[in-house]
């Protein structure tokens, strides 16, 4: 496995919930990562956030890593769940909130 | 340099000829779409796989000369 490959996986697995997304959740720099920002806080989910545009490497290995060719991209609990369309797909139908809860997810710190 | 509505539609069609492909400009810069594809092919596959297998038909476009295709897929009722 390559070093991003290792770096990407122990993201992925030492966060129940992460999204992969261009700048920060108080400044995300792409509509689609804003989006995904918005849906995770309505969820009232803890979660971590990585910001590819502080690394080309991750930036680029991340859609060979998921065969996801977009960013953002949500894991959680290991598991790619998708980016911004299914977040807000599943989000409307409710079923975003289910997998959570399901995959026993901590709520979010107030 | 963006992509013609046209040209999305045909690779879609190419890789899923059953297809129906709906395309929106939303923002009429030729450079933000939305797509919905309906096709039988997507039986069976969850949404992740059915947005890979949409983005497989667009050939490395998504990503790249293709900044944003907000996608839907469906299976026809």
């Amino acid at each position: 496995m390559s070093d991003v490959n290792a770096k990407i996986e122990s993201v992925v697995k030492n966060n129940d919930v992460v999204l992969f997304m261009k700048g920060t959740p108080l400044f995300p720099q792409c509509g689609f990562s804003s989006r995904a920002i918005a849906i995770l806080e309505h969820l009232g989910v803890a979660f971590e956030s990585f910001d590819v545009l502080q690394d080309m490497e991750v930036r680029q290995g991340i859609k060979e890593y998921s065969d996801w060719p977009t960013i953002p991209q949500l894991y959680v609990k290991g598991e790619f769940v998708g980016g911004s369309d299914i977040m807000m797909e599943m989000y409307e139908a409710g079923e975003l909130g289910e997998l959570m809860a399901e995959k026993k997810v901590a709520p979010a710190q107030s | 340099m963006p992509m013609a509505s046209a040209d999305i539609e045909a690779m879609i069609l190419e890789a899923f000829p059953d297809a129906s492909v709906e395309i929106t400009d939303l923002a009429g810069d030729g450079d933000h779409y939305a797509a919905k594809v309906t096709s039988a092919s997507f039986a069976g596959m969850n949404r992740v796989k059915q947005h890979q297998a949409v983005y497989a038909a667009l050939k490395g476009k998504m990503g790249g000369e293709l900044h944003a295709l907000q996608l839907t897929t469906m299976v026809p009722e």
